[in-house]
């Protein structure tokens, strides 16, 4: 597979791309596998954005009154059978937005499409280890996406469409016992797939940053955002595994008669929550990282500074991967653990504050004295860093077992991590997006479009999210269609917050279409001045299709690149 | 030079996949570690076996409530015959359920089990069951069905029990024959 770049070596460098075909769907180039990533994401981010359109929609009125036009047939006269259809449209809804944003958004988003744009260019590579397995990464997140799109409108439960058992897949809901239909079968190979492509891109990622660095980059001095995807890569190694052996389990318990969760038989539906969580756990963390690499990045650009504390960042990084595979049973705390397994997990899961703590902190110490220009990808992740911070507060409170007993599967723990993965990962590939779309796509957009994108944003996911807390201390619980008179102020507050976030997606459109067809304007190889010191920004706006044809060679004694 | 680093890219590729086949390999090795872990700690409820009564008699008194349920897929009617009962700590007690064969053909059966609070799990021991084997009722047969038990005098050393003065049994009987088909038990 390495020839492939040998071959490259021989190319001349700029104009030589294959057709469009060959080009877009046989792909080895890291940087075309990297938009097709990114366009997968946008896809798939606008389905899940949709569909938490409609549950906001549907919740901003107490009562059962929107979900009903797609059930019923007259919607003025729902008959009882209608009305099931539309709970069980909402849990649907609520199952395959979480499914879609986690595995088909943000995954795609940040590892797939920012980490293969720009990996290889930060450590010096001509391109990934493995061009032609990262093509099948990619296709095979294109196969899981068409079986995840059939599973929700095969029957799940009776006639109804879709499985509605929440995206922790948790039996026995998923099993044969709560949903026989094959939505969940097409659902768990979906997820097998998706899984199977998260590993193989996973592989690739690790080889080729720890095989295929320029010369004199050593570990340390690489770039943040490569010291996350390298992490991440380790966690999607270490827990998706996991993952899939235990779907596989559901899978033959639910078709060939084993009882791995089924108490009939011996089984322990328990089990399949340990599993689960401990893949589910690291993965949140999968979601987050790279969005912390890009964060470093941006931050230390446009202070016009290094990063402060750069090892502590890379290795915060690490122990929050580490720390992230002894913490699951956090998210399980009802089940029944024993009071000293409670107060291990509620410890453990505290000490992820410290290494957090670091990041946050070192990055107000970047900007610190720093030269600061308030530029769109900035305001992004200062947003971040802001909106973050609060979920990681909420986090560090539900982490209280005592307290999460009272929280557990209500709207504070919805609140939470939404602050953390909604508005930190999705703050987090927005500023990766503003800080490298001139790089990626050689043009830049209008600053102001930028900024009131951000602001409008800002507010939109705030007003969500923020009354999202008081509904959760209240006793709301997650997961239903319909909800007593005394929780409708801040459900609607929420629902509008949801349309102003929607106008802010509205000005993203603009912004990008503006971009390429009215403001046009070339972007320079760096347009961010002095502060972005990476390699990315020494090789012109596009990138050519094949770079480092001469290896980048760096003096060992000098500086970090980052 | 090239082969030379695809060589060392297959080779880093080659760990990294053996990791991920250690992974898969460990999440079915749980199926059984956590068992025998559950049986081990008595964590979940789960209750423990010994093949005679304690040596010792505490002057604790203590209630063991009995609770009886019937998968769907078995057509037993099946109750405990006492409510409960009062026995002290380290005490042996013989308690039973009624089951009745409901149906027209013989059936087998097999009860699940546990105890809550499940940190009791570990404290309560039986020494006979009929939760130990299948079995099996002709149809529209009544059988009585014994248990014997103790509470583990252990109990009254764990702080964490001191506030326990009641501990209930539950058994669920599944069918045993079709306990492996769950699928098309559920379809119905």
């Amino acid at each position: 597979m390495a020839d492939a770049q040998a071959h490259g070596a021989h190319h001349d460098a700029h104009d030589h791309t294959p057709p469009f075909f060959v080009r877009w769907f046989f792909s080895t180039n890291h940087k075309d596998i990297g938009t097709l990533y990114l366009i997968f994401a946008i896809i798939a981010g606008i389905v899940g954005g949709a569909m938490s359109g409609l549950m906001r929609w549907e919740l901003a009125e107490p009562g059962v009154t929107i979900l009903t036009h797609w059930t019923a047939a007259n919607p003025a006269d729902v008959q009882p059978d209608e009305y099931t259809a539309a709970y069980n449209f909402y849990n649907v809804l609520t199952t395959y937005h979480g499914l879609i944003m986690i595995f088909f958004m943000v995954m795609p988003a940040l590892i797939g499409g920012v980490g293969n744009w720009f990996v290889p260019i930060m450590i010096g590579a001509p391109d990934m280890a493995f061009p032609r397995m990262n093509n099948i990464s990619f296709w095979l997140y294109g196969a899981s996406g068409i079986l995840i799109t059939m599973s929700l409108f095969v029957p799940g439960y009776g006639s109804n469409l879709g499985f509605g058992g929440g995206w922790v897949l948790y039996p026995p809901l998923s099993s044969a016992t709560g949903n026989p239909g094959p939505a969940m079968d097409l659902l768990i190979l979906s997820l097998h797939l998706a899984g199977a492509s998260s590993i193989l891109g996973a592989i690739n990622f690790i080889t080729t940053i720890f095989n295929m660095r320029a010369p004199g980059m050593t570990l340390h001095k690489m770039p943040l955002f490569a010291w996350a995807v390298l992490v991440t890569a380790f966690l999607l190694v270490l827990s998706l595994p996991v993952l899939a052996g235990a779907i596989t389990m559901l899978l033959t318990d639910r078709n060939f008669g084993t009882s791995f969760f089924d108490a009939a038989g011996g089984g322990d539906p328990l089990l399949f929550q340990h599993l689960f969580w401990f893949f589910g756990h690291p993965e949140v963390y999968i979601l987050i990282l790279p969005a912390f690499g890009i964060i470093s990045h941006i931050v230390s650009t446009f202070s016009r500074k290094p990063i402060f504390g750069y090892l502590g960042m890379a290795y915060a990084m690490v122990a929050i991967g580490f720390v992230g595979f002894i913490v699951w049973a956090h998210h399980m705390y009802t089940v029944g653990l024993s009071v000293n397994m409670k107060a291990y997990f509620v410890a453990a899961t505290m000490v992820i504050a410290v290494p957090t703590g670091i990041k946050i902190f070192s990055w107000i110490a970047t900007m610190w004295g720093g030269s600061i220009q308030f530029k769109t990808p900035m305001v992004w992740a200062i947003g971040f860093i802001f909106l973050f911070t609060v979920g990681g507060v909420t986090g560090v409170l539900l982490a209280n077992a005592g307290i999460d007993h009272y929280m557990h599967d209500t709207y504070y723990v919805v609140a939470h991590f939404h602050y953390v993965l909604s508005l930190g990962a999705v703050f987090g590939i927005f500023a990766g997006w503003y800080y490298w779309f001139p790089k990626m796509t050689g043009k830049m957009y209008r600053e102001w479009l930028g900024q009131l994108h951000f602001w409008v944003m800002f507010i939109g996911v705030n007003l969500i999210f923020f009354p999202q807390h008081f509904l959760g201390l209240q006793g709301m619980p997650r997961r239903y269609i319909d909800y007593p008179e005394a929780f409708a102020y801040w459900h609607g507050v929420s629902s509008l917050g949801y349309a102003v976030t929607l106008v802010g997606m509205a000005v993203f459109l603009v912004a990008m279409i503006d971009a390429f067809f009215i403001y046009r304007k070339k972007a320079a190889a760096n347009p961010w001045g002095e502060g972005a010191t990476t390699l990315e920004w020494t090789l012109p706006s596009p990138p050519p299709f094949h770079q480092f044809n001469e290896l980048p060679r760096f003096d060992k004694n000098a500086a970090e690149f980052h | 030079m090239i082969n030379e680093s695809a060589k060392r890219n297959r080779k880093t590729a080659m760990i990294v996949s053996g990791v991920v086949a250690g992974m898969v390999a460990m999440s079915f090795a749980a199926v059984p570690a956590y068992r025998a872990f559950c049986q081990v700690t008595g964590w979940g409820g789960t209750v423990q076996r010994a093949d005679a009564g304690a040596r010792e008699v505490l002057d604790r008194p203590i209630t063991v409530r009995f609770d009886a349920a019937v998968n769907n897929g078995l057509s037993w009617r099946f109750k405990p015959e006492q409510v409960s009962q009062s026995l002290k700590i380290g005490e042996t007690k013989l308690a039973f359920f009624e089951a009745e064969n409901q149906s027209s053909r013989p059936v087998t059966g097999r009860a699940s089990f546990n105890v809550t609070p499940a940190k009791a799990g570990i404290y309560f021991k039986k020494i006979e069951c009929f939760c130990f084997t299948e079995q099996t009722l002709e149809p529209g047969e009544r059988v009585s069905m014994p248990v014997t038990y103790f509470i583990d005098p252990k109990l009254a050393d764990d702080p964490n029990l001191d506030d326990v003065q009641t501990i209930t049994l539950a058994y669920t009987f599944f069918p045993w024959e079709t306990s492996g088909g769950g699928g098309d038990a559920a379809a119905e």
